[in-house]
This record gives structure tokens, C-alpha cells and sequence, in this order.
């Protein structure tokens, strides 16, 4: 697969060739750094190179004002006050920080936690965590369009209820949760409100007021930026406290200790800038780009399901499953793609993706699910070439599967006696 | 998932897809597998009147080593007698297609599928409803 061919250069001197590679549509797992923000960090990773806890040096103070430069940028990205801005490795360990931190220091009040089954991994796995520390955690259920209704987070709200968590913009299917709504309730009721904004950011507006929200995740690398580097909003009024969950220096006004990594603070810095200045811009083509896939595809197969609501979704994603074909033979004919599937092919259990499974979704569709990203490098000529590939791939593994014959003759798949293995 | 070049070979170009009509004299279908398991597969038989295995086809929903599996059945069974296809052991497929261990389960469906599509050829022969004209 990943052959190198050597080519013998004009000069002489044999110049390294990768293989073509597929086509990207992957921008919700990461994006590459865009060049304005590579070109930004470069000098912090050689001449200003210092240390921007040294406080007694010319090399310190350059890197402290660049760190205090990018935390006013990420501030101004989210409407905050850059002393809100906690930077940390990434989004899991500032949702790890939120969850933990405030749970830890707020568990005299309560110890019920709200969030949703169709979170983020980061989010559910901390959830388990505090569970296993004697917290309570609600997974508040949605609907099959991948929506919470407020009603439905209100009613698993409960008086010894510390905290809740939603995620934004749902990082497999895109939707749009109700959040300024959810705010409210939980303002009302001084509950800790904490969001996952990795997704919405630069997608979609993200202002701390609007969402009422306590605490926030934001992440570098999926905004363009560079990957270990990530924020925790925390909220100064009315002032929320977290407890440290990494000790050392007193870095971060205590909440975060650890040397600040310049060079990753100054992109993730031009990166919200950016990403705030280009939303508008970015997400007219992209959404003109979903559309002519989504039609591409839906105008020529049959039996192709969107999933999660596709109104109340940001339109950089579009999440398909194919009826009848199987999820990891779908992978494998898409392989001129590079895309994420919704079944857990490479492992050997059979698990398809909890999200989907959520939404009410049969086992079958789950499994063969593709989620397309598209970016702010997506070009009409790869997602021509993309439909052109899905639709032709589709429609040979069909011509395989005795399901879609069975299908085709009328027969309820429902209602066969299936041998079990 | 690290594939050999055998199992790419045969799901990219399957042999034998398609399908007989089930009414037809000396047809045997086996479907094995089930949707929600993620494998489902059918195989078809034509058995001549000497009890050979003249022909036989296939169609999966599967992985790549299932559709690679069934793919080499059909050309395995065919010139075969029902006892010599009977005797064709899931190991010898998985080692044909060097199955990483994950899908051993994809080898031992398509030999349950020989075994499925025998018994159902063998089911019609009893019951004369498609009976193959051996002159028995």
C-alpha cells in the first residue's frame, strides 16, 4: 500500500514519489494546520524559543506575550475573558478537567451528573470514572434524529444534580444540540453547565454568554490548528471553581500545571482566529459541497439513510448508511476515500457505533455507515470523484448480497428465520 | 486489517456470483449467517445426474473474507461429489486464504454453507419436489 517510488530528478539526485493517496473526507477526525497558522508558530520553536514561566529574560517574556496574545485570541473566538482561558494537552484532557475538577469540588452540593448517550468518548469515559467514584450519572437519551429535547434533559435534572456536560456539535453525525435552551434550565437551577464546543468551533457561533455555559472544551487540531494542544474555558463570573488534576509549578493559575508549549499555544491561537474569521466563508461552499454529494449519491442509489437530523446539523459532515451492503467490504471498496465507518472493523469485536445505535438505529445500518467530513480543502472535483466511486462500489456489492436480491424480490428481511453462528 | 493477496484476489474479483433458480432440477441452496452478526451467506449447488457437483454459485453480505470464503467455495465444490464436498474442512480455507484469526468465523460459515446447500439438494431429492433424473 504505502510503496515509495524513487524518481530520477532532472539533477540527477532521485526525489521520494508517494503513491496517490485518497481523497480526504475525514475534517472531523482532524484537519491539517492551515500554512497561515504553521507560519505563525515556526519562530516559537526556534529563535523565541524561551520559556514563558521565565520571568527574568528577554527569551521568557517574548514567549509569555505570545501565549498571552493566542489566550485573547481563543477568548475573543468564544466571547470570554482571556483569564477564562485554561490551555491543556487537547479537548479529552480538558473535559477530563471540567468533569473531574468540578465534580471533585462541588460534591459537598450534590453528586448527580447529566450528559447524553451520544457524547463524546472523552465525556463518557470520564462519566464512567466518577461512577466508579461513587457519582451519579444520568445519560440523558435522544431522539432519532439525534436531537435531546429540552423537556427530556430537564426531566433527569434532580435537586442533588452538581453538573451536566452536552456536546455541541455531535462529532459523528453533526447535529446541533439546543443549548441556549439548556442553558437556561440549568442557570435556573445553578447547575455547572459544561460544553464540548470541539466540533462547533468555527462552524457555527460558540459564545459563552448566548450558551450560559460554566465550562467549556475547545481542541487545536480541529480547527486547523496543531493536535496536544486544547482549552478549558472555566468561567470567572459567576466564578466556577475546578480542582487541579495535574499538579506541578502552578502553571494556569493552579488549574493546569505544566510548561506552556509556545509554538502549540501561538497556533491554536491564530487557528480560533481564523477559524472565526473564515466560518462564514468555509461553511457556504462546504455546505454547497454536502449538497452535491448528498444528491449525488441519494439521486442514484436507493436505500441510502441520512443520519441525524439534517436541518439542525452543521454541514461540514454528512453521515450515510448504505442498506444491505456490509460496513467493513464498504471500507474496503471505498479505499480511494479516506473516511470513518461506523463499525469497529479493525477490532475483532463486532461493535458498531454506539452514537448510531442511540438513534434507534438497526445493528445492520449502524455497521454500514460512512461518515463523510468535508473541509476547507475539499475541492467539487473530489467529491465528483467521490460519488462517482461510492455510487459504483455501492451498487457492485449489492450485485454481491443475497439481502439486496431478497430485497429486490419483496421479501421482509424482518420477518426470515436467520440461522444463528 | 492486514488482508493476503488471496483474499483481496477473490473480493475484488469474485468468482461464480449469482444465483440459480430454486425450482430447477438438481438445485441445492444453503444460507447460512444472519444481518445483525454481519455475515450472511448463500450458496447454490447443481447437481448432475451422477451426483457430481457441475456448477455452483454464490452471493454474500459480508466482510472481505467472507465474500473471499464463499468466492473459493464455489470453485472448490465444483467437479466435486456431494461426500467429497462434505469433506471440505473450514481450516483448509482458512489456510488457502491465510485468514488473519478474527475471521476464522468467515471459513467456518462457508463450510457450514456446503453442508447447508447439500442438505437441501438432498431434502428435494426425498421429497421429489425438484428431483433430480437419475433414473433411480
Amino acid at each position: 500500500m504505502s510503496e515509495v517510488k524513487v524518481r530520477e530528478g532532472n539533477a540527477g539526485a532521485p526525489a521520494l514519489v508517494m503513491p496517490e493517496r485518497p481523497i480526504y473526507l475525514d475534517y472531523q477526525a482532524t484537519t491539517p494546520v492551515d500554512p497561515l497558522v504553521l507560519e505563525e508558530m515556526l519562530p516559537y520553536l526556534t529563535r523565541d524559543f524561551g520559556n514563558p514561566a521565565s520571568r527574568s529574560h528577554v527569551y521568557g517574556w517574548s514567549a509569555e506575550q505570545a501565549v498571552e496574545r493566542a489566550r485573547q485570541q481563543v477568548a475573543d473566538a468564544i466571547s470570554a475573558d482571556p483569564r477564562e482561558i485554561v490551555w491543556t494537552s487537547g479537548a479529552t484532557e480538558a473535559t477530563n478537567l471540567a468533569l473531574k475538577g468540578s465534580a471533585h469540588f462541588y460534591s459537598g452540593r450534590g453528586r448527580h451528573i447529566v450528559t447524553l448517550r451520544t457524547e463524546h468518548k472523552a465525556t463518557l469515559d470520564t462519566c464512567r470514572q466518577l461512577e466508579r467514584e461513587g457519582f451519579e450519572v444520568t445519560y440523558v437519551e435522544v431522539g432519532e434524529n439525534g436531537l435531546v429535547s429540552p423537556e427530556s434533559f430537564a426531566a433527569a435534572l434532580r435537586p442533588d444534580t452538581i453538573l451536566a456536560s452536552v456536546l455541541f456539535v455531535n462529532n459523528e453525525i453533526g447535529v446541533i444540540q439546543p443549548l441556549e435552551e439548556i442553558g437556561q434550565l440549568l442557570r435556573e437551577r445553578k447547575i455547572l453547565f459544561h460544553v464540548d464546543a470541539v466540533q462547533a468551533l468555527g462552524k457555527i457561533p460558540v459564545d459563552v454568554e448566548a450558551l450560559q455555559a460554566d465550562l467549556m472544551s475547545l481542541s487545536g487540531h480541529k480547527i486547523y490548528g496543531p493536535k496536544g494542544i486544547g482549552v478549558l474555558y472555566v468561567r470567572r463570573k459567576p466564578r466556577v471553581r475546578v480542582e487541579a488534576q495535574i499538579h506541578g509549578g502552578g502553571h494556569e493559575r493552579g488549574m493546569r500545571s505544566g510548561t506552556l508549549p509556545t509554538h502549540q499555544i501561538v497556533g491554536m491561537g491564530a487557528a480560533s482566529e481564523l477559524a472565526v474569521r473564515s466560518m462564514e466563508s468555509d461553511a457556504c461552499r462546504i455546505r454547497q459541497l454536502r449538497d452535491r454529494l448528498l444528491h449525488g449519491i441519494m439521486g442514484q442509489l436507493e436505500e441510502v439513510y441520512v443520519n441525524g437530523d439534517l436541518e439542525c446539523r452543521v454541514p461540514h459532515n454528512l453521515n450515510l448508511s448504505f442498506a444491505f451492503v456490509e460496513g467493513e467490504s464498504l471500507i474496503m471498496a471505498l479505499k480511494g476515500i479516506a473516511v470513518s465507518s461506523g463499525s469497529a472493523c479493525t477490532s475483532a469485536s463486532l461493535e458498531p457505533s454506539y452514537v448510531l445505535r442511540a438513534l434507534g438505529k438497526p445493528d445492520e445500518l449502524a455497521h454500514s455507515s460512512i461518515r463523510f467530513g468535508i473541509g476547507r480543502y475539499t475541492t467539487e472535483e473530489e467529491i465528483d470523484t467521490t460519488v462517482a466511486l461510492v455510487v459504483s462500489r455501492v451498487a457492485k456489492l449489492r450485485e454481491l448480497s443475497p439481502l439486496w436480491e431478497m430485497h429486490l424480490e419483496g421479501i421482509d428481511l424482518a420477518s426470515v428465520q436467520w440461522a444463528a453462528h | 486489517m492486514a488482508y493476503s493477496e488471496k483474499v483481496i484476489d477473490h473480493y475484488e474479483n469474485p468468482r461464480n456470483v449469482g444465483s440459480f433458480s430454486k425450482a430447477e432440477a438438481g438445485v441445492g441452496t444453503g444460507m447460512v449467517g444472519a444481518p445483525a452478526c454481519g455475515d450472511v451467506m448463500r450458496l447454490q449447488i447443481k447437481v448432475n445426474g451422477q451426483g457430481i457437483i457441475e456448477d455452483a454459485r454464490f452471493k454474500t453480505y459480508g466482510c472481505g473474507s467472507a465474500i473471499a470464503s464463499s468466492s473459493l467455495v464455489t470453485e472448490w465444490v465444483k467437479g466435486k461429489t456431494l461426500d467429497e464436498a462434505l469433506s471440505i474442512r473450514n481450516s483448509q480455507i482458512a489456510e488457502e486464504l491465510e485468514l488473519p484469526p478474527v475471521k476464522i468465523h468467515c471459513s467456518v460459515l462457508a463450510e457450514d454453507a456446503i453442508k447447508a446447500a447439500v442438505q437441501d439438494y438432498l431434502a428435494h431429492r426425498e421429497d421429489g419436489s425438484s428431483a433430480p433424473s437419475d433414473g433411480q
